[in-house]
């Protein structure tokens, strides 16, 4: 097994974690900390990829990681923000009891 | 493959894992934050120095704790009565694995077109802090500007969104 295998192994796995979470948890906060750790599996791929690419000194692989750890924050800080208003709107972070669009 | 590889990547997937399945959430942002520190060591592993410690920054000094005062103000610390699981959690499980199996299985069978053989170690390569400021603010100054504007127009979204309204509170 070659080191970029090894690592593409556990940027899946890692995924494959956030993902079964993301899907099968009740807790809104915690959906979103799977979403989280999916896009971190994403920038891990990224990395590799720049790191055993033929072009390292472009940079590209980097800059894309760089870039999406600064969208995943404003995501974050959307999402909990989100989480937190419909808490007080609806007193749970229950995702199954949140069935409706209108309040 | 080095045992350092090893140590790292079993920390980053045992703090995953216990994120998502531990029943406490306070415990569940706690194991997020061991992943995100073995995320990081694999940035500096694959000598990416600069990525790490803005995963380190980022990820541990700001979205962990970000999660753990979402967590304490929705009080979500409290297990439900009826389960942490969502009712359709075996089909979310049976998805989760089979996209896993699929990537997997299409990682161990490629051919890659890289130099080496199959993406041998190479020598690190020569990139400085320097560097990656230079491309920033050369080659990538327009994303740069882009995620400016996003991280104000997110940053006034989110006090917008989560601000207290006076007149529902009565």
């Amino acid at each position: 097994m070659t080191p970029l295998t090894g690592y593409l192994l556990v940027a899946a796995l890692l995924f494959a974690i956030g993902l079964a979470g993301a899907l099968t948890r009740r807790n809104a906060i915690l959906v979103l900390i799977g979403i989280e750790l999916m896009l971190n599996a994403a920038n891990l791929n990224f990395i590799a990829f720049w790191r055993y690419g033929p072009h390292p000194e472009a940079l590209t692989g980097m800059m894309f990681a760089i870039f999406s750890i600064a969208v995943a924050a404003a995501e974050a800080a959307v999402g909990l923000g989100l989480v937190i208003q419909i808490h007080r709107h609806a007193h749970t972070t229950d995702l199954d009891q949140m069935n409706r669009m209108k309040g | 493959m080095s045992i350092v590889f090893f140590a790292i990547a079993g920390l980053s997937v045992a703090g995953a894992l216990a994120a998502v399945a531990l029943k406490n959430t306070v415990h569940c942002a706690l194991a997020l934050t061991v992943a995100f520190a073995g995320l990081a060591l694999l940035f500096l592993e694959l000598d990416a120095q600069f990525a790490g410690f803005a995963q380190i920054l980022v990820y541990i000094g700001a979205v962990a704790i970000l999660v753990v005062f979402a967590i304490l103000l929705t009080r979500g610390s409290e297990t439900p009565k009826d389960g942490i699981y969502s009712t359709k959690w075996l089909l979310g499980l049976v998805t989760a694995s089979g996209i896993f199996a699929v990537l997997a299985w299409a990682v161990l069978h490629s051919t890659w077109a890289l130099p080496g053989p199959e993406g041998a170690p190479t020598a690190a390569p020569a990139v400085t802090v320097m560097d990656i400021g230079n491309a920033l603010m050369g080659r990538y100054v327009l994303p740069l500007e882009i995620v400016a504007l996003l991280l104000t127009s997110a940053l006034i979204g989110a006090v917008i969104v989560a601000m207290h309204e006076k007149e529902s509170a009565q």
